[in-house]
Formats: C-alpha cells, sequence, structure tokens
C-alpha cells in the first residue's frame, strides 16, 4: 500500500476532489469515491469494455486507467448523456430499437457509440461495426444494439 | 414502435412491441447492480481460492493476513464447519448427496478456485491484499479430467460416478436386431457457461433491531435462496430477506446458491457488519458454474428408407469437482429431451455422472439441449448420407405429425412426464425452408461451390420446454391514485420480465400499461415464488397475472355496478375508467375511486406439465481455407412460442441466444493443462462473439401452436435461439466441406477445418 494522493476529477462538468492511492483505478474512482455508479466494471483487464467512459472526448477504458492519470481532465459517464429529463438520441435509439437487455454492458456501449459519432460523424458502417466489436454484450447479439447506433447517427447528424 | 393496438376501441397491449418498462433506468445509468450497492461500515469479503486441481489441504494459515491492519476476520473451513453443504434446487437425487459442496473446502480441494479460506476487510482493495497472505499448503493429488476414462475414487469409498440418469422405453435390443442398417456416432460438446457480463456478488447485513437478516444482489431464485440461507444458519424464514436489483444477465448460471452467498450472510451475522462481496472475472470464469461437457456415443437404427427404428445413446457427463445447486438436472434433461421431433419408436439412455477435478457445473441457456440437439441432429444428418437423401427429405420422414398430438414421450424429467402438448413440426419446417429460399439458395450454393468456394447450409431442429410448474403466485393492487402493483414471484435476469407482465395485466384489467408496476425479486413482498428459469416466468407468472387481474376486474366491476346503479356486466374497465360495456353512452367512475384505500386480488396459477416450444435453425457457412475461418454468412430461426406477448422481445430472446450458441459452436472453451490449471481466465482466452462474428439473423415468430396448457396459448422464448446453434453450423460446415459428417465436436476450431480442408483436398486428388 502507498500513500494516498488528492486530485480532482471533473466528471459531467462537476468537480470531485478525491483522495485515492495511485493504484485506485479510474473505474473504481468514478464509481466509489464519486458515486457514479452508472459506469460498470466487468472484466477489469480491458476486454470487454462495460467500463468505457470518455476523456478529453476519447473513449477510454477506465479499468485500465488510473485515476490519478485522469485528474484535470474532462470526463463524462452515462450519468451526463441526458440532457435533464431529455434523452440523448443514442439512448432513444437503444431503446427504440431494444438494443439493452440486462442494461449492464449498456453504458459502455452508449458512451463508445457518442463519442465515435462525434468524432466521426459520417463513419461507415463496416467501420462502425469494427468500433462496436470492442465492447462485448451477452444478451441482445449485437443486432440491435448495430440497429440503434445507425439510427442515432442518423438523428445526430441531422442535429 | 407500436403503441397500444385495438380493440373495439379498447387499447390492447399483448401481442404488440411495447417498449420496455425496465429501459429508463438502464440507459440512464440508474440502475442498480450488485457492486451498485453499499450499506455504512461495511466489510469487504475476499476468497482465497485453491491453486491446485486436486489436492488434500495440510495447513491453511490466516495470521499473517489478520496482522495486516484494517483487516477484521479470516476463515477456514474450520470455523464454518457447522455449517451444511449447499443442498439441490432439483433433481436432487440421494446418491449425489456426499458430492454437494461445502461452503469452504473441508479437507480435499476439487478444482482451481475452489474456496478454501475467506478474509474481511475494511477496504476491498485491502481485502485482496490479505487474501495474497494467507499461506495454503496443499498435497496435490492427480487430476481427473476426463469424464469419459474408468471411474476413480471421488473420496474414500465414493466412486467419482456417483450414478447413471437411465431412461427409456419400448423394445430397442429388437428394433436393433431387426434393423435394416445402424448409424452409429462418437460425439463431443465442449465445456462453456453463460458468462454474464456482471459477476456475480452478495452483499448481506444483519439489522440486529428487527432480528433480519437480508442479503442484497440475489437473482433467478431468491425465496429458494431464502429458504436455504435461513436452514444453513439455523434462522427462521421470516428473519431472513433476499432482494433483487438489476441483474446484468443470468443464463442459469447466476442466481443460484453458491458458497460466497452463505459466506456473506454469516459473516454479516457473525461480524456485525455489513458485508460485501463482488467476484472479479477471473473468479467468475473458474468459480461460477460451467457447463455442456459431454461425450456421447449414440446409435440409431432405420429402416430401409431411414425411418428410425430405435435411438440408444451412452453419454458421460463432466460434471467437475462438486455436485451443485442443478444435481442431475442437465444430464437428466438431456437424456428426456434428446429424441426431440422425431418418431421414436423405442429409446434408451444412459447417462454417466462423472465428477471430475474442474469447476462444477450446472445448467446453461437450453440446458442438455444444446447437448442433445447436436447429437441427435448429427445422427439424423448420418441417416440422410446412409440413405442417400437430403437433410429436408429425412427430417420430414421421421417428424411427428400434428395429428398425432399430444404425445406422451414415456420420459419424464424435472418431476414432470414429457407429454409433447402441440405443434406442427413439418408446417415449421416449411416455413424455415420458405423463408430462407432453400430451392434457390441451394443452388447458389451449389454454383459458388463449382467456382471454388466452401459454402455450406445446415439444419437443426428441436423441441423446448417451457413454463415449468408447478405454480407461481400473484397478487395485483390498486392504490387510490389509480396506480396498479403487480407482486411476482419471478425473477428478472434482463429478460424483460416487467414489461411482459405489465402488458398481460394491462389488458386484462383494462388498465393503461404505463399505469402498472412490477415487482419480482423480493421475499419481503410475497410469501412465496419460484423465479426465473426453464423459461417459465411468461408462461406461469403471465397466466397466474392475468388470473390475479381477472378476479380484481371483477371486484372492481362489482364495486362500480352499486355505484354506478348498473349490472356489473353491462361494464367495462378501458383506460382505468369503468365504464358501460361496448362504447354505450353513460357514466363512469375512476378505478382509482372504486379502489379508494386499496383494492386487490390474488390468484395462483398451478401446472402439472411444461409445455414445448419448438423450432428449426438454418445455418449458411463459408469456410475460408488459408485461415480456417469460419463465416455464418445467412442465419435463419423459426421458433413457434404459441403466443408471443410481446414479439420484440421474443425476437430479441432468440437473437441473443444465438450469439450465445455460436460462441459454443465455435469460440468458447472452457480449458484445461494436464494438470487441470485452467486455461481460460481472461476474456482474452475465453473468445464470446462480438458485433463482427454475429451474423444479421432471420427470425420467423411462429404462433402456430399454441400451447393448450394456459388459457393465452403462452410457451417460453428464452432459449430457443440457444438450443440447435451447433447442430445447424455443424451441418452448415460438413455441407461446405463436401464432408458429411465430419464435425464431431463443438466448438470447431480453425485448426481443425484446417486439417479437413486438407484431408479433403488430398482425398480429391487421389480420386483424379
Amino acid at each position: 500500500m502507498s500513500s494516498k494522493s488528492d486530485i480532482t476529477l471533473h466528471i459531467n462538468g462537476h468537480d470531485h476532489a478525491i483522495r485515492v492511492e495511485p493504484r485506485r483505478t479510474l473505474a473504481d474512482a468514478i464509481r466509489e469515491e464519486c458515486g457514479q455508479t452508472g459506469t460498470h466494471i466487468g472484466c477489469e483487464h480491458g476486454v470487454c469494455g462495460a467500463c468505457t467512459v470518455i476523456v478529453d472526448s476519447a473513449p477510454v477504458r477506465s479499468c485500465l486507467m488510473f485515476a490519478v492519470q485522469a485528474a484535470g481532465k474532462a470526463i463524462r459517464t452515462v450519468e451526463g448523456l441526458a440532457d435533464g429529463e431529455a434523452m440523448h438520441p443514442m439512448q432513444r435509439a437503444f431503446m427504440d430499437h431494444h438494443g439493452l437487455q440486462c442494461g449492464f454492458c449498456t453504458p459502455g456501449f452508449l458512451m463508445l457509440a457518442v463519442s465515435v459519432l462525434e468524432r466521426e460523424p459520417d463513419i461507415g458502417d463496416d467501420d462502425l461495426v469494427d468500433v462496436l466489436s470492442s465492447n462485448l454484450c451477452r444478451c441482445t447479439g449485437y443486432q440491435n444494439i448495430i440497429k440503434a447506433v445507425r439510427a442515432a447517427a442518423a438523428e445526430m447528424r441531422r442535429k | 414502435m407500436s403503441d397500444a393496438g385495438q380493440n373495439g376501441g379498447k387499447p390492447t397491449y399483448v401481442g404488440r412491441s411495447m417498449p420496455r418498462k425496465e429501459d429508463g433506468p438502464l440507459l440512464r445509468g440508474r440502475g442498480r447492480f450488485a457492486a451498485d450497492i453499499n450499506f455504512p461500515d461495511q466489510l469487504h469479503m475476499r476468497v482465497v481460492r485453491s491453486t491446485f486441481a486436486h489436492g488434500r489441504i495440510v495447513t491453511v494459515d490466516i495470521d499473517a493476513a489478520l496482522a495486516l491492519p484494517g483487516v477484521r476476520a479470516a476463515w477456514r473451513f474450520a470455523d464454518v464447519a457447522d455449517i451444511e453443504p449447499i443442498g439441490f434446487r432439483l433433481t436432487g437425487l440421494t446418491a449425489l448427496e456426499p458430492y454437494r459442496q461445502t461452503i469452504l473446502a473441508r479437507d480435499r480441494v476439487r478444482y482451481v478456485g475452489d474456496p478454501v479460506a475467506v478474509v474481511f476487510a475494511d477496504d476491498p482493495y485491502l481485502a485482496e491484499d490479505a487474501a495474497e497472505h494467507v499461506a495454503v499448503e496443499i498435497d496435490e493429488l492427480p487430476a481427473v479430467l476426463h469424464a469419459g476414462a474408468a471411474p476413480g475414487e471421488f473420496a474414500e469409498g465414493l466412486s467419482s460416478e456417483p450414478t447413471i440418469i437411465r431412461k427409456g422405453y419400448g423394445d430397442v435390443e429388437a428394433a436393433f436386431r431387426d434393423a435394416h442398417a445402424i448409424v452409429s456416432l462418437s460425439l463431443d460438446i465442449g465445456r462453456h457457461s453463460g458468462v454474464a457480463l456482471e459477476t456475480r456478488g452478495a452483499i448481506a447485513r444483519y439489522d440486529a433491531a428487527n432480528d433480519m437478516l437480508e442479503m442484497h444482489g440475489a437473482a433467478k431464485v431468491p425465496h429458494w435462496n431464502r429458504d436455504q440461507i435461513a436452514r444453513m444458519l439455523g434462522r427462521p424464514r421470516t428473519r431472513v430477506n433476499l432482494f433483487e436489483g438489476h441483474v446484468g444477465g443470468g443464463f442459469g448460471i447466476r442466481g443460484e446458491l453458491y458458497p460466497e452467498d452463505v459466506l456473506v450472510c454469516l459473516a454479516a451475522l457473525r461480524l456485525g457488519r455489513p458485508v460485501k462481496w463482488i467476484e472479479d472475472r477471473r473468479e467468475n470464469l473458474i468459480a461460477a458454474n460451467h457447463s455442456r461437457q459431454q461425450t456421447h456415443h449414440v446409435r440409431a437404427a432405420i429402416d430401409r428408407d431411414g425411418h428410425i427404428l430405435a435411438i440408444d445413446d451412452e453419454f458421460f457427463h463432466d460434471q467437475g469437482g462438486y455436485m451443485r445447486t442443478h444435481a442431475a438436472t442437465v444430464p437428466d434433461l438431456a437424456a428426456a429431451m434428446l429424441p426431440g421431433p422425431y418418431r421414436v419408436p423405442a429409446y434408451r439412455a444412459a447417462g454417466h455422472i462423472r465428477l471430475t477435478n474442474k469447476t462444477p457445473g450446472g445448467t446453461y441457456r437450453a440446458p442438455g439441449r444444446y447437448e442433445s440437439t447436436f447429437v441427435r441432429e448429427r445422427l439424423i444428418d448420418a441417416v440422410a448420407a446412409r440413405v442417400g437423401v437430403d437433410p429436408v427429405e429425412i427430417r420430414r420422414r421421421n417428424l411427428i405429425d400434428r395429428s398425432e398430438m399430444p404425445v406422451a414421450r414415456k420420459l419424464e424429467t424435472l418431476g414432470t412426464d414429457v407429454v409433447l402438448d402441440s405443434g406442427d413440426y413439418a408446417g415449421l419446417l416449411q416455413k424455415a425452408l420458405d423463408g430462407i429460399g432453400w430451392p434457390a439458395l441451394q443452388a447458389e450454393l451449389a454454383r459458388r461451390r463449382q467456382a471454388g468456394e466452401r459454402v455450406g447450409a445446415g439444419i437443426g431442429m428441436f423441441v423446448e420446454k417451457s413454463g415449468l410448474g408447478p405454480f407461481d403466485d400473484v397478487r395485483i393492487t390498486v392504490d387510490g391514485k389509480g396506480g396498479v402493483e403487480v407482486v411476482t414471484g419471478a425473477a428478472s435476469v434482463g429478460q424483460g420480465v416487467e414489461t411482459v407482465i405489465a402488458q398481460i395485466c394491462a389488458d386484462t384489467l383494462g388498465v393503461d400499461y404505463a399505469r402498472i408496476d412490477v415487482i419480482h425479486g423480493q421475499t419481503d413482498r410475497i410469501d412465496r415464488g419460484l423465479g426465473a428459469f426453464a423459461s417459465r416466468v411468461t408462461v406461469m407468472t403471465g397466466e397466474a397475472t392475468r388470473l390475479a387481474a381477472t378476479k380484481l376486474r371483477g371486484k372492481a366491476l362489482a364495486a362500480a355496478a352499486e355505484l354506478m346503479q348498473m349490472p356489473a356486466d353491462k361494464l367495462d374497465i378501458v383506460g382505468g375508467e369503468i365504464v358501460p360495456a361496448n362504447g354505450a353512452a353513460g357514466p363512469s367512475v375512476g378505478l382509482a375511486e372504486v379502489a379508494g384505500a386499496g383494492l386487490a386480488a390474488e390468484a395462483s396459477f398451478e401446472s402439472a406439465h411444461m409445455n414445448y416450444p419448438y423450432g428449426v435453425h438454418i445455418a449458411v457457412a463459408c469456410i475460408a481455407e488459408d485461415t480456417g475461418r469460419v463465416t455464418i454468412e445467412r442465419y435463419l430461426v423459426a421458433y413457434d412460442v404459441g403466443k408471443a406477448v410481446n414479439p420484440m422481445l421474443v425476437e430479441g430472446q432468440i437473437v441473443g441466444g444465438l450469439a450465445q450458441g455460436i460462441g459454443g459452436a465455435l469460440y468458447e472453451e472452457f480449458c484445461y493443462d494436464d494438470r487441470g490449471e485452467p486455461l481460460s481466465v481472461t476474456f482474452a482466452d475465453y473468445l464470446m462473439p462480438t458485433a463482427r462474428e454475429v451474423p444479421r439473423v432471420e427470425v420467423i415468430i411462429s404462433e402456430d401452436a399454441p400451447s393448450p396448457l394456459n388459457p393465452m396459448g403462452l410457451k417460453g422464448a428464452g432459449e430457443g435461439g440457444t438450443n440447435a446453434v451447433g447442430a445447424a453450423i455443424a451441418a452448415a460446415i460438413d455441407d461446405a466441406l463436401g464432408m458429411p459428417g465430419a464435425i464431431t465436436r463443438l466448438p470447431v476450431y480453425p485448426q481443425q477445418i484446417r486439417a479437413l480442408v486438407k484431408r479433403k483436398n488430398a482425398e480429391t486428388s487421389e480420386n483424379v
């Protein structure tokens, strides 16, 4: 065990002043120290992508980043997607296309898809499937996730 | 997305793809999964697990762990010796009892991952550090890793084969003696499992003021687990409550009673602080139930035209280190369901349950059927090849005709007689063939093979089972504001229970879908409940909901009749308003008003038999000769569910189940080295399908054969997407290779495909 550091995490526009060990993962810090439990931990070795958050506009597996590395950066989690009661187009599309069942992998897919479409609004279909194949879902068989992301992409381009 | 439909001006919900009630909180990050639950002053539990597959425990030294600041307790077997082993929930044969698992290993460890000790600390990172300080000395014993080898010794005087499951009927010997031909196969199904994205978790706390023990993180079968925990800890069951939050995937393995659940409860009682345990992924892959692994030696006796005269199957079920809650369920189902949709005049199955030094097994989506469908459909394809007819024709010759329904199989499983309640198997086969355009597909595949491509199609047919009883209770209450609460003993593992139950309640009662709340998985809300397994919830809880809503409706109409001075049979409930029936003019009164301080009704639905949905899978596979990669180009599932309450959810179940079936057919396997060391302990070794591997699926939901066992005709939809995937893909690969019967083992690896291609090319050049 080692001494703790004082850091500030900027999550969805709010500052969280926390004290963590250097080994504390960003995922754990977001969930435990900052109380934002919408980010889920599925494997803790960077394969499943359930813990995907957006750090400085890039999708990041928060189980593979230490909290201290994210200090001062702009972090977005699933809790910050909706605008009050109005859901983000990606959230609505997942609902409309039955893109979730148990919902455990969903926050990771939402953040991955939002971040990719913000960077590449005109991403081709094949590339989109490639990107989505970086996260795991065990319930849906992916087809409805792909449909939802395509629909949200069209909606996001319109805006 | 469809809104409510109309029935003579009255909105209807059943049969429509209503958006799910579950989605809002899950999409906003407001779910409440096990790891999201915290209590003040909680301790964190970490399990110390065996690193040997088999061995005698010499010492377990916890002193160094206890010496760490912040570590509050550590236990070995001696500390929990008073707790009996975990019991059987289903198919619990007496012969299996000595093979049950204690909550910590007693004197031997029997698989890598077997819990040997636990530590409790103020912080989860610290608990993990402390577990590293527990010194475990084990004398290694030879590991038994093959269920098919001669049985060995589980413990002194106990064979590693506790029993053989025997089922059958008819004169099998005579059929084989008189057969025109006998077709024999040896087939293997690999070890894989549900592997939900959420790992297991359990959080217990003891409320001393009310003498109440609570466990959060329950799933699947909270009431049964409550009763067991109460019994094991010597408490009245009224002094234990289990609570299900959101569950990140079930698939059969999550929610069964495991050692860790009992350990957190015991610790909360003994240590006087809440205790939280969240499994990590490595633990999940070596400690939660595995499934599937079987070896079958199967024979069919056939006549000249390929009609089946008898099937004889001997199989070996690789159970792993202990008998867990499912006891003999998986091999029992494999044996009972193997005959599938075919006429089988005589049948015999002998399933050897074998203990091995691997992770213990339990059920996984379509348990016993993924296995036996692979075996039966391989056998049927082999019969087709023997007789020289195509895979469609051989099936048509052997399918049970709808005029024969119902068919008593003279087999029993899960305490019920297997009676196929309804079905038009040939009709569904035709729908599937039409759906995929079979003749055109065959022509196209022939053309492509001619051009040098290795492509082929395969068919798998199957009968599923669903709606296991014996009962389900539902209580519905309307409050003074018109809100409706449906309290069930069901459980939700993410499949959409709230949505489906609300749809049924909305239609029956005549209220708005949005006004209905559905409660599940809370033992303090309803006295008994059987939970979610065996594709039972829509059938059993659904019908109990219909019955309770019917009763409630009667009560509401009777009360309103007095208020409105009209006979109750001239009244109806539409959108929560009690109005004159058939749109007649007149006064109306709100359900809320009638409910006043509360209006409630309860009902139970009892069923002694399961019902039997059925399906057809068609796979089109293309093989890359250089890499051995199998690409699924097309996949069609036709499935008859009797009545689809929510077609969108049924389709979701089918496609999701199919993805898991593809995993077991091509990618997923728990491998071990020759000392029993597990080799599949991360998601980099245990490969699950991604968006790249799952094809677009063509789904035909059919409602030709409503179940006669419940008025709505419901059958379960949870397992039909998984059942025949191994069978269909194996057949498609055979066809692509032009080598009937080439695939005898799942999963099919690229190395194996490459070897087969090489063999085929050698054969072809010899024949030139």
